[in-house]
């Protein structure tokens, strides 16, 4: 029996949703709006005039080769994180799930990462693989390897993806822990009896089990990996070598900020805004038809 | 179709043992129930049977060969749970086929098979849905159609009727039984339910904390509980107990006689085993029963009350519709001397 808590009235359930809706309306429509207000303008520099161009800001943005080069960065950047957050913390999950003794400290002990804050994991990364000083990039010169991510367009993507997925991992892990742990110890064992070796269960009962957390982990990972993972880039690599690890949102931030050439900014903003409300919208309708609620 | 074996089954987990040496032997095709009071170690004891569990001590042998080493999946076993366990993800068909899919079986056999067992479980109109669009009397047939499909050596079930209520597990009881009958399969049927064991079992396991206290068919059991446990386990309303004594070769309560004491007792105390069905109304007797409350279940009647000769409460099952005065009445009741259970006051085993 489903047991529902009423309201009377209209008054307290409108106290109750008006934080989320004031704090939307002003980080998110308000800033939104002006995104979509100022991506049809060229200002000057000082910001001391506007020129109307209409469209004229999109037109150039999609005949821009570094901004096309963006998108593919962003779309790669975002997979490999996605996956390298996903995958480790599945397998460790899955391993945490097997132990009996012991699973408490593993647990805690794999959760710290995430107390750590993007950019600060950025400085880590770096320091460890810093061409000059780092202990990584050291020991990869004694064997031979010479580790430059500053030249190399593919280890920067690597560093970058790696400093990214790291503190995500322990998030990951704790939802697939928890995941993990509430399917039903009988179903399994049924599986057994059945006749299921361990991996065999895993992909037929396990996995699917728990596509509802790894469908909601997949909507997350995407966002992050597109948004939150500017500090990581910034302090790393600064969307170089050659703008090889340029993802859309460092490219607001890199023409917005630094170059100054703010209407072109505000339309990449909106770009963002659509191509994420996309992907939320697919996702939701492609691979939520394959979870098992 | 096989015969199972436990050699002096001993569990532990960590220091504490739970199961203290259990041994039976069980024929081909046999029904066997283990019942007894939450906590004594059924499931434990069967879920070593499906290999779930690690034998800390003993010997499992099913058809002749040891299995104490093996996989659940290597033994030749099926198990039904207490919550069904089936896969939520699958629809009844594959739920069902799952555990020959597994094996290899070619798809078109594992249609037959499935079409056969739905067949025989009425299941037939539900094959293509999924567990949670099921009453709990279905999903119980699903785990039942699970367990045939795979035509195992031996099927295992931990109280698969206590989530259906009472008048679908008295249905679901006879299709079980019915069902075991007609494919032959040897049965191990755990159950906290004396009415289940009575009525199940070809041969049953009393257990109580982790030790079997009587293995043999229900209404030996019944008739000549080995223990005061197994005594006051099985029957309802459950045997009435007293503090008696044996004197010159005649079982006493109190001051009154009850009849001679079977030939070779010593004197002394002793438990005296009396069942409600067995005392009769006899206005000559001396034992007297002043009831408090009487519960008239139509085909007989439950008094409870007190014998003037002991303290402990006593209860009778009258047959047919027995009026009362309320409260407070006086009857006189007769138990037969040969009826009467004697138990030794210090070990509780049977004395006669
Ligand atoms: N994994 C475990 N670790 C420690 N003790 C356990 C474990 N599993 C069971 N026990 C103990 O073993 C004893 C027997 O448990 P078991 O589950 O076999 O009882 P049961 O007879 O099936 O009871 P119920 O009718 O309530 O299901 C209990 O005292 C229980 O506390
Ligand atoms: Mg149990």
């Amino acid at each position: 029996m489903e047991k529902r808590v009423t309201f009377k009235g209209w008054m307290l359930p409108l106290l109750l949703v008006a934080p989320q809706v004031v704090i939307s309306a002003v980080f998110f429509f308000y800033p939104a709006g002006q995104a979509i207000w100022q991506s049809l303008f060229i200002p000057d520099p000082f910001g001391l005039s506007m020129e109307y161009v209409g469209l004229g800001n999109f037109e150039y943005l999609f005949g821009n080769r570094y901004y096309l080069a963006s998108f593919v960065t962003t779309a790669l950047f975002s997979t490999l994180v996605t996956l390298t957050s996903m995958i480790p913390a599945l397998f460790l999950a899955v391993m945490a799930d097997r132990l009996i003794k012991g699973a408490g400290t593993y647990r805690t002990l794999l959760i710290w990462p995430y107390a750590v804050a993007p950019a600060v994991a950025g400085v880590l990364w770096l320091f460890m693989f810093n061409t000059r000083v780092g202990v990584v990039a050291w020991y990869l010169g004694r064997l031979g390897y010479d580790w430059n991510h500053v030249l190399n367009e593919t280890e920067a993507m690597g560093l970058v993806v790696v400093a990214s997925s790291w503190g995500r991992i322990s998030y990951n892990f704790l939802f697939f822990f928890a995941a993990l742990q509430a399917v039903p110890k009988s179903v399994i064992e049924a599986a057994a009896i059945d006749g299921a070796h361990f991996w065999r269960r895993f992909f037929t009962i396990v996995l699917p089990l728990i596509s509802p957390t790894t469908f909601f982990l997949l909507v997350v990972n995407v966002v992050y990996a597109f948004f939150e993972t500017f500090g990581v880039i910034h302090t790393i690599t600064s969307g170089g070598p050659q703008q090889a690890t340029t993802i859309l949102v460092y490219k607001v931030y890199a023409d917005g900020f630094v170059g100054q050439d703010l209407g072109s900014s505000a339309a990449q903003s909106v770009v963002l805004l659509v191509v994420v409300g996309l992907l939320t919208v697919l996702q939701f309708r492609f691979v939520e038809r394959r979870v098992h609620y | 179709m096989a015969t199972v074996e436990l050699r002096n089954i001993k569990k532990r987990f960590g220091k504490t043992e739970v199961i203290h040496g259990v041994s039976t032997e069980i024929d081909d095709g046999e029904f066997i129930v283990i019942v007894g009071p939450s906590g004594c170690g059924k499931s434990t004891l069967l879920r070593m049977v499906a290999g779930l569990e690690s034998v800390s001590d003993g010997e499992i042998r099913i058809d002749g060969s040891r299995v104490n080493e093996r996989e659940p999946m290597e033994r030749d076993i099926a198990m039904v749970f207490q919550n069904y366990a089936l896969y939520p993800h699958m629809t009844v068909r594959q739920n069902m086929g799952y555990g020959l899919k597994i094996a290899g079986t070619p798809k078109r056999q594992i249609a037959a098979k499935v079409d056969e067992a739905a067949a025989l479980l009425q299941l037939s109109d539900y094959l293509d849905r999924r567990p949670k669009a099921l009453s709990g009397g279905q999903r119980q047939r699903v785990a039942m159609g699970r367990a045939i499909v795979r035509e195992p050596k031996v099927f295992l079930f931990d109280e698969p009727l206590s989530n259906l209520d009472a008048k679908l597990r008295v249905q679901m009881r006879l299709e079980i039984k019915e069902l075991q009958e007609r494919i032959g399969v040897t049965s191990l049927y755990v159950t906290h339910d004396q009415v289940e064991a009575m009525t199940m079992a070809d041969r049953m396991i009393v257990m109580n904390a982790g030790r079997a206290e009587q293995i043999g068919k229900p209404l030996d059991v019944y008739e000549r509980p080995a223990t005061l446990f197994a005594a006051q386990f099985i029957g309802s309303p459950s045997m009435n107990v007293l503090d008696g004594r044996i004197e010159a070769g005649e079982m006493r309560l109190g001051s009154a006689a009850l009849g001679p004491a079977p030939a070779g007792l010593p004197d002394g105390p002793v438990k005296l085993g009396l069942r409600p069905e067995h005392a009769l109304p006899d206005p000559d007797s001396p034992l007297r029963l002043r009831v408090r409350l009487s519960e008239p279940l139509g085909a007989n009647t439950l008094l409870h009350g007190q014998l003037d000769q002991a303290e402990a409460p006593f209860t009778a099952c009258l047959a047919g519709v027995h009026r009362t005065n309320g409260s407070g009445e006086i009857i006189p009741l007769r138990v037969a001397p040969e009826a009467i259970h004697l138990f030794s006051p210090e070990t509780g085993d049977r004395l006669n």
